[in-house]
């Protein structure tokens, strides 16, 4: 138990500020206005054993991650007849892109489902999965500070009725983060690049549009979340910057995991895996050729893009 | 027999949660039932029995659900090992949120979504608090940042409980919730174990079919919210009456 003898009110909110929850649920708010109370006196035996056990949690909560993941391996294990699958490893590093293809019902979502869970295994693929080329422990699979894996997809939504500063901060308190103003401020400014159409910290995030959505809750996620892996089912082709986008994540050491059947972004990875009969089949590294292609598949998507702000301003496309 | 309490708000996703987590223990050759506790109708027993899930379902009635669970655990338990049930759920609609159906020794599951608002598990209360493990859904429509709040606010209300994400409609996370199922320990009869929190109290004259209002018809357990009324205004109600 940390020495409670000595510390006041102030000292310990300033030392454990979440032990504001605490206070306020043990019906001890007022407390916190009496900032030079001494703990001991101010709590019963009780009420402090209860404290040393909710700071004892909220720690092993919120610690700050002692090992960096820098590295995932997947070792494979068996296809949904039971054969061998082809791929028997498939490591990625901080700093790559990942995409991952294959028809619905291949088993993308099962591999996803065997990288978040840490499979050992234990799940019906026989996947294998480990963090820095170590059996991760149990901790990657039932807390929420050690969650592997952030998801983003193009079915997900802001619901909460917050303006963007208010969201942010909500989530930043969430997080116990340092530098709270200027991780806001980072965030909001990436997605502002990201999104092409601007949006204020006032803007209330259930009215942003889709492309906004998508640009705060990439940069967001970039910033804020813990995760080191970041599992991205397409990123739609309107409203966003979407290799700024990739490149915001890597840069923020995340491990980027992306379903997509778009071909440019498919061509951004630096691999992709062929998922089929659930199994991974392939890895392909984008050739020279598939590469000098990704430069005509932008100008085909600028062309697109341009055709459909002609669109929105009202022209005719009689001459495309 | 592996016995698991599941809770939940109304609409939280239990009953999905729950044949999707089944539907693994079902592929693995072992048979599973569930009961199911509502108030006035609930069609899931339909749902659980197309998909081969043995049910048996206990509407309260006029009844408090949660006076009505517990006074027929016994006899649930015990129809699951007549039927030699490997793994035996019941289902309960947290509705007051001051309900908690968990059991001391037997596997606590509260399942609540991502939709129902950041302030929803401090409001829940026991069955929240109660629980070994938290399940929430409902995870694949909203942002990562208030998933993460969610969670977040989930462990300040319940700091010893795992956490878990399962989609109700893809599964995804429900085949790691099963393997949870099944490693806790065996129970054969709940005769004896004790409730984790103590159930609403609830003894009235509304609870015995009182339906007029006033003073004047309340007795037994009855109390009075402090309105604060403006000085010189005395509150209307007056004081309930004592037994």
């Amino acid at each position: 138990m940390p020495d409670f003898t000595h510390l006041t009110v102030e000292t310990a909110l300033g030392r454990w500020p979440f032990m504001a929850q605490f206070l306020a649920d043990k019906g001890l708010a007022e407390l916190t206005d009496r900032p030079e109370a001494r703990l001991t006196e101010a709590l019963s035996a009780d009420q402090l054993t209860d404290l040393d056990g909710f700071i004892a949690g909220m720690e092993a909560f919120l610690g700050t991650s002692d090992e960096q993941v820098t590295e995932l391996t997947i070792r494979g294990g068996r296809a949904k007849d039971g054969s061998r699958e082809p791929v028997t490893e498939l490591i990625a590093r901080v700093g790559e892109v990942i995409c991952i293809v294959g028809p619905t019902g291949s088993g993308k979502s099962r591999l996803l489902a065997d990288i978040e869970w840490v499979a050992r295994g234990d799940t019906p693929t026989g996947r294998h999965v480990l963090i820095n080329g170590q059996v991760p422990e149990d901790k990657w699979r039932f807390s929420t500070q050690y969650k592997l894996v952030a998801q983003l997809s193009q079915n997900m939504n802001f619901v909460m009725d917050l303006s963007v500063q208010e969201f942010l901060a909500l989530h930043a308190e969430s997080r116990q983060a340092a530098d709270t103003e200027e991780k806001i401020q980072r965030i909001w400014t990436w997605a502002n690049e990201l999104a092409g159409e601007p949006f204020g910290l006032d803007t209330p995030v259930t009215s942003l549009s889709g492309g906004q959505s998508r640009a705060l809750m990439i940069a967001d996620t970039a910033v804020l979340s813990a995760s080191p892996v970041v599992l991205i089912d397409e990123i739609e082709n309107a409203g966003i910057d979407r290799q700024q986008a990739l490149d915001i994540l890597i840069q923020q050491e995340k491990i980027v995991l992306m379903a997509t059947h778009d071909p440019i972004l498919a061509l951004m990875g630096d691999r992709r895996v062929v998922i089929g009969n659930g199994a991974m089949r392939q890895v392909i590294e984008p050739s020279a050729q598939e590469k000098a292609n990704l430069d005509e598949l932008r100008a085909m998507d600028t062309r697109l893009m341009d055709l459909r702000h002609r669109l929105r301003m009202g022209e005719r496309l009689d001459r495309i | 027999m592996r016995f698991v309490t599941v809770s939940g708000p109304p609409s939280s996703g239990k009953t999905a949660v729950i044949i999707k987590t089944l539907e693994h223990l079902q592929g693995a050759g072992r048979k599973v039932g569930v009961v199911k506790f509502d108030c006035l109708s609930t069609d899931d027993d339909d749902l659980y029995r197309k998909n081969g899930i043995m049910v048996r379902k206990g509407l309260a009635g006029a009844l408090c659900p949660d006076h009505y669970f517990v006074s027929n655990v016994e006899e649930c338990v015990q129809w699951g090992m007549a039927e030699g049930l490997d793994v035996l759920v019941s289902e309960s609609a947290g509705l007051c949120n001051r309900c908690s159906p968990h059991i001391r020794e037997v596997l606590a599951i509260c399942v609540i979504d991502n939709l129902s608002g950041t302030g929803t598990p401090k409001k829940i209360g026991p069955m929240l608090k109660a629980a070994d493990l938290v399940v929430i859904t409902k995870g694949d429509i909203v942002s990562q940042a208030e998933r993460e709040v969610f969670a977040a606010r989930v462990h300040m209300v319940n700091p010893k409980a795992r956490i878990l994400h399962v989609n109700g409609i893809t599964g995804q996370g429900s085949f790691e919730l099963s393997t949870v199922w099944v490693e806790g320990e065996e129970t054969a009869t709940v005769e004896g174990k004790r409730l984790r929190f103590s159930m609403p109290a609830a003894l009235c004259s509304y609870c015995l079919g009182e339906t007029r209002i006033g003073s004047d018809f309340q007795m037994g357990n009855v109390r009075k919210i402090d309105l604060e009324m403006p000085t010189g205004i005395k509150n209307d109600g007056g004081p309930g009456g004592q037994v």
